[in-house]
Formats: structure tokens, sequence, C-alpha cells
């Protein structure tokens, strides 16, 4: 057994983390963003370096962690497994860009070009788009059509485990931003990190993200060796992780003081990610029902 | 990555259930811990047993007694062992402390003399860190060396050592120079639990039983040839000690929690089965216990790759404690009346993990370390 990344995976992750940093760094102008879909494509992230889902989870918690703008979550993430050969080659060459529905909301409706529906056909991304907590990721209500029947199937281990993965990545931010203003901050003549009541929450941010991360690469790893466990690993993940990302958002909040508060730091805008992670797909108690029911067998009335 | 074991560690996986299975006593499964480690002579027996089998020590160098295998073999022992409910090995504090202490600044004299010997379970060991005034703060250790001739002369006292009642030797931070300067007049001694000036009082606990005990030293005359390291250093040979009860202790703690989460599922299928509100703890307590098992593995991963456990190995024992608390409070509240009943399984073990918290280090004393050490947060003292 061997639970650490291969040199070629670390290569990786420093390569993508470089690359959003250059392109999406803390200072930018947060109104005007471009999701940089075609180099995204050169890059080979959208299916054409054939990365496998313990690569594909580095992207997503990595484009947590640089809060991307684009719809990369829902057309990696969640449209791919559905989709024939050739429509995989359009998306790996940045052309079409893809969403699918759960549960009768579509995210980035307005700016995909096609969507999977509910039932697994394919339609073109029409309908009425609506603001979300996170202006980032608008939800949209899909305007049916008969659509055209795709050969794929929904792989919802998958699609929970990128959104695992982009929480564990808003939430080693959100401890980042934590520990740099504690080292800076001063109050009564020291930097703020002396404090226990400070620093102790920070530590406690660290114990949930450690923990968020080791759920996180497991279900990438059963997701990608398309093991037994995958189901009840995803579902295990995208609880903890976004819940742990909420946690870290708000600890951080707290630890920032009044400049946590503001519009003007970033920080809120990773925990308004957190809070779309948390609340998208399935709940986490919903989630834990289901790690129930696996390991309870479905519940008898008493 | 790859979670799958190779082809020797599923050989050496499937060799130890075998063993396990023809050889642990079915009455002996699924044992509380507690006094029980100390309760009859099973415990050295079975100690013994693991060793002939070549169980005991697995990571120590081959040298010394030990298999000299991968810290894996280590991890996949403590899976089977769990699996199977064994109890464990006796030398819980020779095994994980003492004797990799005595490896990195022993004199060959004294790994001739111990290491075989806290292997099989000849030897049992017990620890002198804390005392009444020095708890968390270890380098305020008052217990005193005054060396004389060949011997050291140590007067002093020391709480909450386990095994002190039945052990053979202790390692011992004492303060040999009380002129200089904090961390710079410690000595550490092995000292022999049978010299006359010893004495052990068990200390009962808030589950009514003495798993820790109170040792008094009385002039006690320690040979100089038992110091370990040199004299004034023993700070640093006491970070050592430290540092191995820190990084192999989270596979140990998580094995025993496996347990106990398998337990818990078993008696939620039967009680509280219909309560949704019991079901998503139930469920909680299983992820947690995913995600320090998958911690373990991430710091193992490094300590293959690089020598030192990963930074992440310092979360595990925080978090387990607090898991432990929560899970055996759960236990004992799934069943009702009868989990208050004396005798109950739950309600000893919801008792015993308050001292979770306490132990190895407090979770005030980690969270301090996670701060400074790994999020590099300026220091609060």
């Amino acid at each position: 057994m061997d639970f650490a990344f291969t040199d070629e995976q670390r290569q990786l992750q420093r390569e993508v983390r470089g690359w959003l940093a250059a392109n999406y760094p803390l200072d930018r102008d947060w109104e005007n963003e471009d999701d940089r879909w075609h180099e995204l494509a050169e890059l080979g992230w959208l299916g054409g370096a054939d990365l496998s889902f313990v690569e594909e989870a580095i992207l997503f918690e990595e484009t947590g962690y640089a809060l991307y703008p684009g719809p990369f979550l829902v057309t990696v993430g969640f449209a791919l497994p559905f989709l024939r050969d050739d429509e995989r080659e359009s998306v790996a060459a940045g052309e079409v860009k893809w969403s699918a529905e759960d549960r009768g909301l579509v995210p980035w409706l307005g700016s995909v070009d096609m969507v999977v529906d509910s039932d697994g056909n394919a339609q073109e991304a029409r309908g009425e788009e609506l603001p979300t907590v996170d202006p980032t990721r608008p939800l949209g209500r899909l305007e049916r059509t008969n659509g055209t029947p795709l050969p794929g199937s929904r792989d919802v281990a998958r699609a929970r485990t990128a959104m695992a993965a982009e929480a564990l990545g808003v939430a080693q931010r959100a401890l980042e931003l934590g520990i740099a203003h504690a080292t800076t901050r001063e109050q009564f003549g020291k930097p703020i990190g002396v404090y226990q009541a400070v620093s102790h929450a920070l530590a406690d941010t660290y114990a949930d993200v450690e923990l968020t991360r080791s759920l996180v690469y497991w279900a990438a790893w059963c997701v990608a060796e398309e093991g037994e466990q995958a189901p009840v690993a995803a579902a295990a993940a995208k609880a903890f992780a976004t819940e742990a990302a909420v946690k870290a958002c708000e600890r951080s909040i707290q630890v920032h003081g009044g400049i946590g508060f503001t519009w003007e730091l970033p920080l809120h805008r990773y925990y308004k990610r957190a809070l779309w992670l948390e609340g998208f797909g399935s709940r986490p108690a919903k989630l834990r029902a289901e790690v129930a029911d696996a390991l309870l067998g479905v519940a008898v009335t008493a | 990555m790859d979670l799958r074991d190779t082809p020797d560690e599923a050989e050496f996986r499937a060799e130890l259930r075998a063993w396990l299975e023809a050889n642990l006593p079915e009455e002996r499964r699924g044992w509380r811990g507690g006094e029980q480690r100390f309760g009859d002579d099973f415990g050295r027996e079975w100690s013994r047993k693991l060793y002939e089998a070549g169980y005991a020590g697995l990571t120590w160098p081959k040298e010394y007694g030990g298999a000299g295998s991968p810290y894996s073999y280590q991890a996949i022992f403590y899976e089977e062992m769990a699996l199977a409910q064994a109890p464990g090995h006796v030398g819980v504090i020779g095994l994980g402390m003492a004797g990799p202490t005595i490896i990195a600044h022993g004199t060959e004299a004294q790994k001739e003399a111990h290491l075989a010997k806290i292997l099989s379970a000849e030897e049992i060991w017990c620890q002198g860190f804390s005392e009444p005034d020095a708890g968390s703060d270890l380098a305020a250790a008052r217990t005193r060396a005054e060396r004389k001739g060949k011997v050291y002369v140590v007067n002093g006292q020391k709480v909450w050592s386990s095994f002190a009642h039945i052990a053979d030797f202790c390692i011992l931070v004492t303060l040999s120079d009380p002129s200089a300067p904090r961390y710079k007049g410690l000595t550490y001694l092995i000292v022999d639990m049978h010299a006359p000036g010893v004495e052990v009082r068990p200390l009962r606990q808030i589950t009514g039983e003495a798993e820790f005990n109170e040792i008094f030293f009385t002039d006690v005359e320690v040979p100089v040839s038992n110091r370990l390291g040199e004299e004034n250093d023993g700070w640093n040979v006491a970070m050592t000690t430290l540092l191995h009860e820190r990084g192999t202790l989270g596979f140990a703690l998580t094995a025993a929690l496996d347990v106990s989460v398998g337990r818990l599922v078993a008696n939620a299928r039967e009680h509280g089965n219909g309560d949704a509100g019991m079901r998503e703890r139930v469920a909680a307590e299983w992820i947690e216990l995913q995600a320090l098992r998958y911690t373990n593995y991430r710091s193992l991963g490094t300590l293959q790759r690089t020598g030192v456990p990963g930074p992440e190995g310092s979360a595990i024992k925080l978090r387990w404690s607090e898991q432990n608390q929560r899970l055996t409070k759960l236990g004992r509240e799934l069943l009702g009346a009868e989990g208050i009943l004396d005798d109950g399984w739950w309600h000893y073990q919801q008792l015993r993990s308050r001292g979770n918290t306490i132990e190895a280090g407090t979770s005030e004393v980690l969270r301090n370390i996670v701060a400074e050490r790994v999020l590099g947060l300026p220091r609060s003292r």
C-alpha cells in the first residue's frame, strides 16, 4: 500500500497551482473574470491529457483553492461520463461546454452549450438562469425538449468526489488566509496568533483539512479504480469536506475580525463557494443517511 | 498511490490472519482494555507468542531482534489485530518508547541488555516523565539525580505511570543540574524498578480501576552506565521518546477505534435502528474513523518516503481522543438503561475516554504543537 502521490502527480499539482496562481491571483478583478477555456483545453484538463480520476481530483482541489470561475466542475466532473467519444473529443478540444441537471437545476446553464438532463439525454442549454449565493455559480431551470439519448450514465460518486475535492481546496485556502492574518496582525503588542483562542481555532481547522484530504484522496482512488467502496467513500467525502470547508471559512472570518466581514477581502468568496458546494447535490445529513443505510441496512421503523 | 497490498504485503497479511486464527483463544477476543492489561499472566504469554512468531518489533532493525520490515507491515499488523479483536503486546512502553530511544541513544551494552527482552516481554517497562508539578511542562521535572562516583542517587516522585506496578524498568527524566538553564539540566536514566528505594502506589482513577501509578524514589542508586545519552542532555533524549510515542501511536489508536466502531454498528442494528438521528451519528463516527485511517496511511506514505512521519500525523491523536469520547457516549446512549448497568462495556469506555484528551499530550498542548510547529504561528510562550 502506498497512499502518497507519485512524483508525476506531485509535479502535476505544482504546475496546476502555478498556472492558476498566475492567472487567478487573489487581487484579480473579481467582477470581470475570463474562464480561459481554450487554455484549459491546451493544458489537457478537459480530457485531452487522459488523466486518471486521482489526477482530476488534483485539478478540482486546485480550482477550489484558486476559486477558478468557469464550468470545469460540471463539464469534467458531472457530464463527461455520459458522453460519446466524439462528444468527449469536442469537450477535450475546448469546443463544447457541458453541464448536467440535478433535481431540476442546472449549474451554469447560461454559460454552457449543452446539458445532460435528468433522464440522461442531451439537450441544448436553454432556460432561465437564477443567481445563487456564489455569484460565479448560477443555477438554471432547463427548458426541456425531448433531447437525444446519450450512451453513458450518471456517475454520482465521481460528481460528489469532484465537489469534495473543490471543498478541500477552499478549506486549505481559508486556513492559509487565517494563518497569514494571525501571523501579521498585531493587537496588545503581539501578533494575534500567540493567543491560544486564535491559534487553537486554526489548529482545529488544520485537523479538519487533513482529515478531509484523506477522505477526498481515498474517494478519488476508489472512483478511479471503480472500487466497490466508491459510492460510500464519495458520500463520506462530500459530507465531511463541504462541512469542513464551511467551518474553515467561518473560523477564518472570525480570526480576521472586522476585515473578515468586508467585501474587500476575498475570504467571503471562499465562504460562498463552500456554501454552494455544501448545498448543491445532496446535503451532508442526507449523505450520512446514505452511509448509515450502507452500514446498518435500510431503517426499520421502531 | 495504490491502496492495495503489494504481493508481499498480501502474503504477510494472510499469514498473520491464519496465525491469529490458530493461536488466539476465542475467549480472549474483544478485550475491554484497562486493568485487564495487567490482570493475569495471559498478557505476557500472548506477548511472548507474538514475539516468537516474529510479530513484535516489526520495524525494528534485524540486529536488535526486530523484523526490519517496512512501516506498512506495522500498519497491517494493527489492522489484522483489530479485525481479530486480539489483545496487544503488553510491552507498550518498551516497544513504542523505551526501545526506540535505546536504539537511538543507547550504548551497545544497553542495547544488548534490553532490546530482545523488551520484544519477548521478558522485561516490562514503564515511563517516569510526569510529576505532580510537571504535567504538560516536562522541563519542570524536579526528581533529583545527584552524581556520586559511579552512581546517580535519585530522589523524587513521578505520577501517571502505567505498568509501573508490574514493570521491571523505568525510563526516567531527572533533574541533574538545578542551576542550569531550562532544558539544559535534565538527565535521562534507565532505572531498575526492583532496586531498593523504589516504591509504587497504584492510582485509582475515574473508572475505579488502577491502570496508573505513582512512583516514589528514595535514595535509589542508579549506575552511571544506565544513563541514556549525555549528562544534562536528557531533554533531547526525551524528545526522541515522545516523537516515537506520537509517531507510531496513530495506527494503534485507530485500530482500537475500528473495534469500537464495529461494536457501535452492531449495537445500532439492534437498538435505535429506526432512529434517524442515531443513524446519522453512527454514520458520522464511521466517516471520521475512515478519515483517521487514511490520514494514518498518508502519514505512513511520507514516513516511507522521507524517514519522518508527515505533519498530518500530529492531528491524529487530537481527533482520535475526541472521537473516542463522542462514540463511547453514543454507544452508551444507544443502549438506554442497559448502557448504564454496571459492568457495561460502553459506560466503562466512556469514563475511560475522559483520560484520552489528557494522556500522552493534552489536547491543549497538541493544539499548541500544531499551531507552532506545523502552521508556523508565533509561539505563545
